[in-house]
């Protein structure tokens, strides 16, 4: 049972969709990421407030002739996978970006 | 009773005028010789920098660099120099032994971050202009960027065989000026400036071919080569978006070569 069901992208990257990729690039050491199609469904859905199981129930399977037990395995280890290299946030509850997202201005 | 002027030699590198103040004048002459081609007058300086040279501040020079905002400025330090730059006042310092190649390093990062600003950045990449049109060839070390500099034919000016520097222009086209920052080859690169043609990604190979490249692995092939200095969000956003920018609009492609100086046939 997934004790973390919200996911949401963090401030700390810079992301550009290119066809049905996209790429990530952490800004705490620059390494890039490259998301297939799939994982870009979940990546861009990832708003904080909707729980992983419902963006992999409607955004996923929806699209995709996948299973949801199976869909739902594989989106958690990406969204772990993610996290552990600081690109998503996860947590027991909603997460309010505003707060993440304040930056110096300069 | 009046001060005596300081002492200072301002180097111009993409447009951007950075005046360096010292005491120590055999310093600013190893300078002013480092940077020949790219000195220029003092009334055109928009940066300030005060150099204090001193000892190692620590024992190697060897330790990671560390390039963070902090309190509305730039703290940039590695082992062999120290260094603030504050974007608001244009002014900055470096504490550094009197290696000048510490100065270079210094150089290459407040470059990179005033660039960012503007949409450009520097890149792992030699490059040169051909026919009034820059060519970059990028690549890590070892991939070939000294040697095709090497190769290159007279009618080639070199801007640099080791950091290119890249500039958007007003039309949304990209420039590549001369750098002072060289390779192996130990060159300053041509002061001059032109429309870039193409990017290389340089492969080393049994023949010369070009290949086009897909434009997910033009930008993966850029992105890898391009120089993130700062560890930072918003730097990191500005040149991750700077790269898109220009792969949109400069053809990327695999070049293969030998290496033999027939390469350059196909560089046209």
């Amino acid at each position: 049972m997934n004790d973390k069901p919200y996911v949401a992208r963090s401030t700390m990257i810079a992301a550009r969709v290119l066809g049905d990729e996209t790429m990530v690039m952490s800004a705490s050491d620059s390494t890039l990421f490259t998301l297939d199609e799939v994982a870009t469904v979940i990546w861009e859905a990832a708003d904080g407030t909707t729980p992983l199981e419902e963006i992999v129930r409607k955004k996923v399977c929806a699209q995709y002739d996948v299973p949801l037990e199976v869909a739902l395995k594989d989106a958690q280890t990406l969204v772990e996978q993610l996290a552990g290299h600081g690109l998503l946030l996860l947590s027991d509850r909603p997460i309010r970006q505003a707060s993440a997202a304040a930056q110096a201005v300069r | 009773m009046t001060a005596a002027p300081r002492s200072s030699v301002v180097v111009e590198i993409g447009g951007l005028p950075i005046a360096l103040h010292c005491d120590d004048s055999a310093f600013l002459r190893s300078i002013e010789e480092r940077y020949a081609g790219y000195v220029g007058s003092s009334d055109r300086a928009k940066f300030d920098f005060e150099i204090a040279v001193g000892p190692p501040r620590q024992k190697s020079g060897d330790e990671d660099l560390s390039v963070k905002w902090t309190s509305g400025r730039w703290l940039i330090e590695r082992g062999d120099f120290y260094a603030e730059f504050d974007p608001a006042s244009s002014c900055g310092c470096i504490q550094q032994t009197a290696n000048p190649y510490s100065l270079d390093s210094v150089l290459r990062i407040v470059h990179s971050l005033l660039l960012a600003k503007k949409g450009g950045f520097l890149m792992h990449a030699s490059s040169a202009i051909r026919n009034g049109r820059a060519f970059l060839f990028a690549g890590v070390s070892g991939a070939g960027k000294t040697t095709i500099a090497k190769l290159a034919p007279p009618d080639a000016a070199l801007l640099t065989d080791e950091i290119s520097y890249v500039i958007p222009q007003p039309d949304g086209s990209f420039s590549a000026v001369g750098t002072p920052f060289f390779g192996e080859l130990a060159r300053v690169g041509k002061n001059l400036h032109a429309p870039v043609d193409c990017v290389y990604l340089l492969v080393k190979g049994p023949e010369n071919k070009i290949e086009p490249v897909a434009d997910a692995d033009a930008v993966r092939g850029l992105l890898g080569n391009i120089l993130f200095f700062a560890r930072d969000p918003e730097f990191v956003k500005l040149v991750f978006s700077a790269a898109f920018d220009f792969a949109g609009g400069v053809p990327v492609r695999r070049l293969t070569f030998a290496p033999d100086e027939r390469v350059w046939e196909m560089i046209v």
